[in-house]
């Protein structure tokens, strides 16, 4: 149980420093390094999960749960990396702009 | 054979991108035959209750389940149809030619993910799967915004990734923290076994929070307007329709399944607020803007305050006397009826905008004087359309208003009534703003010569506005079978 607490407290540390860099930072790569931090720390907490009983065997559903979050993460980033690009090559930016729709 | 809605999409959306030039019909066919499967299974649901699939023959606990309601019929039926409607749109739009930019090269494979990605979440029976289809719904969703030639669309789209990224890494850690207390993912084991307590209460949060970004209810709807604008037409017309009713699907089948213990009347009012703000905000803010398409995106917010108004109504707690289920029923059908209506015309209404935009090569309201007389038929959808919006009889958004007052009447609860009444002024002020434009007579400066609009743009458009109208006059058929798999009866 202790050992199930730490990870799932490291989790949350994970979880809440990439929530926090993606909502401060303006850099596109920076936002989106912080949102993988943040997955990276919800999936520290699905493989604590699956290691909560004292059994030597794992529970394999989060497992997979965490194999499949995985592949969407990955993809996403892949998307989020080809528009952070593409809006450098077309403007020169590399921040979201603030201004307001007339 | 409902594993069909979700098979022929996705096979149809590879073979759309291996077959470049053959997209556009493969496109029409898989829709058509979309169509036509969730006709029949609706009927069957009808006739013999929820259906249930198991896919491979594995089972609940390991394999999984695709599941067939009442609500999950009725939202096929409105998903398929505006696919229908778009892709024909979609055809004019995107004419065949050399240029594979020109004739939509990518969005027929993108359309096709899209669809079968709403599809699955529409059946899926568990908390897992219900995450995997809807990050499809968001990953297709902002790729199909970036097909835009607009030059706010790739911010506008990036926008809506991070925040779709962040809301799905919540949702994560909630399904997480939910297998980890109850073991199970099963939306329907889960519901017996959930207690109240902090991991509960807290994956509750998670998710509602997630999906109340998804979905853009005030104050978290700072995406939407800029995507949902800039995308090209029928893109937007699926965005504001679709991709919004799928998140507010799952939300109100959470909070009136597994949920349902643990969220309070507290929590429930909090959320009536929050629509309230977006009734609001998002009318005014369509009010002020001088572009056309988003004012339509902004309308969007404003409707998506009425969807979420249910809400409050099946939080209340059950009281002793008789009256309760049936306010709670009005409640249920006015909210998920309103979802429909509104997904019809929302579509109907950003196609007939694209029309417009398509002969004008401009959004600008003031621009859009006497349009009428160049494009009667797409006048006259946005028309009826907008009638749906504002709620006037006959339409499915006076159904849907008239039952969610009846509710807020019966309960008790009779603020939400006069919320339900200011909205509909202000969504008038907004649509008859632009429909005064379009019917102007004044000599408009069009010096510019107008585009042909292909008639298949003018017509899918109109369909759609026709079929909300028909919602309204033909009522028990959708109610009937909404009922099948009704989460508060007898309870």
């Amino acid at each position: 149980m202790i050992r199930f607490l730490i990870f799932a407290c490291g989790a949350a540390v994970l979880i809440a420093i990439g929530l926090h860099g993606a909502i401060t930072r303006r850099h596109l790569v920076r936002q989106i390094l912080a949102l993988n931090v943040m997955s990276g720390g919800v999936f520290l907490l699905l493989i604590a999960v699956g290691a909560r009983n004292a059994d030597p065997e794992p529970d394999p559903v989060p497992q997979a749960l965490v194999l499949t979050g995985i592949v969407v993460a990955v993809s996403v980033s892949g998307l989020a990396l080809a528009i952070a690009r593409a809006i450098h090559a077309r403007t020169g930016n590399t921040t979201l702009s603030e201004e307001e729709l007339e | 054979v409902i594993a069909l809605l979700v098979v022929l999409p996705l096979a149809a959306g590879v073979g759309a991108l291996v077959a470049r030039r053959l997209g556009r019909h493969i496109a029409l066919l898989t829709v058509l035959a979309c169509v036509a499967v969730a006709v029949y299974t609706a009927l069957q649901t009808l006739r013999a209750g929820p259906l249930v699939h198991r896919l491979g023959g594995w089972g609940s606990p390991l394999g999984i389940d695709l599941r067939m309601d009442g609500l999950a019929a009725v939202m096929l039926l409105m998903s398929t149809a505006v696919g229908v409607a778009t892709i024909v749109y979609a055809r004019g739009y995107y004419p065949p030619t050399g240029d594979e930019r020109a004739a939509g090269g990518g969005f027929w494979p993108l359309c096709l993910l899209l669809i079968g990605a709403l599809n699955a979440l529409f059946l899926s029976g568990d908390l897992f799967n219900l995450y995997v289809s809807l990050e499809l719904v968001s990953i297709s969703a902002v790729a199909l915004v970036i097909l835009s030639d607009d030059e706010t669309a790739l911010p506008a789209a990036m926008r809506y990734l991070l925040a779709a990224f962040v809301a799905s890494m919540l949702y994560l850690a909630a399904v997480g923290l939910l297998y980890a207390a109850y073991g199970s993912l099963d939306l329907v084991a889960l519901g017996e076994r959930i207690t109240r307590e902090p991991a509960a209460l807290v994956a509750v949060a998670l998710i509602s929070a997630a999906l109340l970004v998804k979905t853009a209810l005030f104050p978290v709807h700072f995406w939407l307007p800029r995507a949902h604008a800039a995308a090209p037409a029928p893109v937007s017309a699926l965005l504001s329709s679709l991709v919004i009713t799928a998140s507010y699907y799952l939300f109100i089948r959470l909070w009136s399944g597994p949920f349902t213990t643990l969220v309070t009347p507290v929590a429930g009012q909090l959320i009536g607020w929050l629509s309230t703000g977006a009734i609001v905000w998002g009318s005014i803010q369509a009010l002020r803007q001088q572009h056309l398409k988003v004012m339509i995106a902004y309308s969007t917010v404003a409707q998506i305050g009425y969807l979420f108004l249910l809400i409050p109504f099946i939080t209340a707690l059950p009281e002793p006397s008789a009256g309760a289920e049936i306010w709670r029923l009005q409640a249920w059908n006015g909210g998920v009826y309103h979802a429909m209506s509104h997904a019809l015309a929302k579509a109907a209404m950003f196609l007939a905008a694209g029309s417009i935009v398509h002969a004008l090569g401009s959004d600008r309201i003031v621009g859009i004087s006497g349009i009428a007389r160049q494009l009667p038929i797409t006048t006259y959808a946005f028309g009826i359309a907008g009638m749906t919006l504002i709620g006037l009889p006959p339409s499915g958004g006076f159904v849907a208003k008239w039952l969610l007052l009846s509710a807020a009447i019966g309960s008790g609860q009779w603020w939400w009534a006069l919320v339900i009444l200011i909205g509909g002024i202000l969504t008038a002020g907004y649509i008859f703003l632009v429909l005064g434009q379009e019917l102007s007579l004044a000599e408009s400066d069009h010096e510019v010569q107008l585009a042909p609009v292909p008639r298949s743009m003018e017509y899918a458009a109109m369909a759609l506005a026709l079929v909300a109208l028909i919602l309204g006059v033909r009522v028990t058929e959708p109610l009937l079978l909404l009922r099948v798999g009704f989460p508060f009866a007898g309870g």
